[in-house]
């Protein structure tokens, strides 16, 4: 078959069909879901569109003639380049922290019950059930007790709070149902602790790390509401738009966002390959 | 092994909390510039937020309501093709879902700012179908707020509905099948009750950022629609009234928690992430 009749057999075609005989109703629950897709990408399609865009103005909001100009200078603004520089740098230093406080949680709630262990599960999950103006306003209220000044440190401490528990969740979902005696196996066999570790635990448990570790780093690139509230003068990329939309939004915001989502497209693309390429060696 | 994160997080996350509670029942002294806050057990705080600011506070839950009415009835169809009718496509299809919101979260809810704008085609095409009087607006309205709120979040919801379908066992389908049950039924009888770990994991997640959120009635809204996320925000970095802002977490904050207890006794935490 190929890839074109594939797809048009996803539009057409019954396919494991639960509804049986009752094809409009079918019919009509695909078009419903093609127009939620739809739905999902039309300010994607706006912000790709308005990165071609000249703006007559300050405000790149309503369309006004073609042009590759903003392309072609993507870092005009330096106030704009390095906002998102500070930006990818909290993102990946708050990760490498609560990636390693996150995964130990994890691992240990997976691998023992102990007592207390469900107590810690609900803890682990206020964080991400905390309003995020809640969280950033209790933060703030802390630092100025203490006399903090709010900038860099107090940006990565906050974050790293949020994705400790994403991390903890995400790694203990995805270890979860793991067959620890292999590690037993491996020492009957003679091996080392030191080389069960390497050679059995962390190739079981680093795929549900990697992608604990993407999902934090996105959800520390894109947070705003906390990071407003404990930023002080520092200005980190949604910082930055914010700030943009209260004075002159420039098209190159939608063309490095353009940017991130083509370079976020292609390493999902590249992770699919190589899930598959795994799955079939 | 748990040591390390707990440590952390009773200092970043309980601590924090202690001194939002200490600061919403201080009173404030000292200029402007220099506010002084002293712990004085003051509970004219608490009332004053919530007559003060009531009409935000109704209407936030009201709009988050709304969004997370709103998100299921969208995730529903896609979750459930997605799940049950994609076939191969299914993972393309996720990837597809996922994709969009590797777009900053700002930056989404600018381009809306552009489609719903005055004289803009979204607002034309309604007028001329006449769903929409002449002068009539998108912006600015509660509607671009609640449809703001939908689109950031639904996401949320997607994902864990789709999750749950997921789960479902085919055979239970068609022993319901066997046993002449028609699509009403089974859909009913089986995939809804099925699905419903995932509806409700889904409106926590989507539930509990839509109320405290300020982006969207700030982008999105107008003066009449403000919410309570708009009121912290203002009071604790414009205004620095302190503690009337951190009365106002607090009471958003004890709100939500009841709900996220009572969901996680009954349900466990497994569903939401």
């Amino acid at each position: 078959m190929t890839a074109s009749t594939q797809a048009v057999g996803f539009l057409s075609a019954p396919g494991r069909n639960f509804l049986g005989t009752f094809k409009l109703g079918d019919l009509a629950l695909r078009t419903l879901a093609g127009l939620v897709l739809l739905f999902l990408f039309v300010p994607i399609l706006v912000i790709i569109v308005f990165s071609f865009n000249s703006p007559a103005g300050k405000f790149n909001y309503t369309w006004q003639g073609f042009t590759l100009e903003n392309w072609a200078h993507p870092f005009k603004y330096p106030a704009l380049t390095s906002a998102l520089k500070l930006s990818l740098n909290v993102a990946a230093v708050s990760t490498a922290i609560a990636l390693v406080l996150g995964s130990l949680v994890a691992i240990a709630l997976v691998r023992q019950r102990f007592r207390g262990s469900k107590a810690i599960d609900t803890f682990l999950v206020l964080p991400l059930t905390s309003p995020e103006v809640v969280m950033g306003a209790s933060l703030l209220t802390l630092f100025l007790s203490m006399g903090w000044a709010t900038g860099y440190v107090t940006i990565l401490i906050a974050h790293a709070a949020f994705e400790i528990s994403f991390i903890a969740m995400t790694v203990r979902a995805r270890i979860r149902g793991f067959d620890w005696t292999l590690e037993d196996a491996s020492m009957d066999l003679g091996a080392s602790p030191v080389r069960t570790f390497f050679k059995v635990t962390l190739p079981l448990i680093v795929p549900g790390i990697i992608a604990a570790a993407m999902l934090s780093f996105a959800l520390s690139l894109d947070d705003f509401i906390i990071t407003y509230f404990v930023s002080g003068s520092t200005v980190t990329y949604p910082l930055y738009v914010n700030a943009a939309t209260k004075a002159a939004v420039p098209p190159q915001i939608n063309v490095l966002a353009t940017a991130i989502l083509l370079i976020s497209l292609v390493l999902l693309a590249f992770g699919t390959l190589y899930r598959r390429k795994r799955v079939e060696t | 092994m748990v040591l390390p994160a707990l440590a952390y997080l009773g200092v970043f996350y309980v601590v924090p909390f202690v001194s939002l509670l200490r600061t919403s029942l201080s009173t404030m002294g000292g200029s402007v510039y220099l506010p002084t806050l002293t712990f004085a057990w003051h509970f004219g705080n608490y009332t004053q937020a919530l007559t003060q600011y009531r009409d935000q506070i109704l209407r936030s839950f009201g709009y988050a309501f709304a969004a997370t009415v709103l998100c299921a009835l969208l995730a529903f169809p896609l979750a459930y093709v997605i799940a049950f009718k994609a076939g191969r496509f299914k993972n393309l299809l996720l990837g597809l879902v996922i994709l969009p919101f590797f777009v900053t979260f700002l930056i989404r809810t600018i381009a809306w700012k552009t489609i719903l704008a005055d004289g803009g085609w979204v607002v034309n095409a309604l007028g001329t179908v006449g769903l929409l009087p002449s002068e009539g607006r998108l912006l600015s309205t509660s509607w671009a707020v609640i449809g703001g709120l939908t689109y950031n979040w639904i996401i949320f919801m997607i994902l864990p509905l789709y999750v749950s379908l997921e789960k479902i066992d085919a055979r239970l389908l068609e022993a319901s099948r066997d046993l002449y049950a028609s699509n009403r039924r089974m859909f009913g009888k089986v995939i809804l009750p099925l699905a419903l770990p995932g509806v409700l994991a889904g409106s926590l997640l989507v539930f509990i950022p839509s109320v405290g959120d300020f982006i969207n009635a700030d982008y999105l809204g107008s003066t009449k629609t403000t919410m309570i996320g708009n009121v912290i925000q203002k009071q604790f970095l414009v205004v620095k009234d302190y503690p009337v802002a951190a009365a106002m977490s607090f009471v958003l904050m004890a709100l939500i928690l009841v709900g996220v207890l009572l969901y996680t006794r009954a349900l466990g935490t497994e569903d939401l992430v």
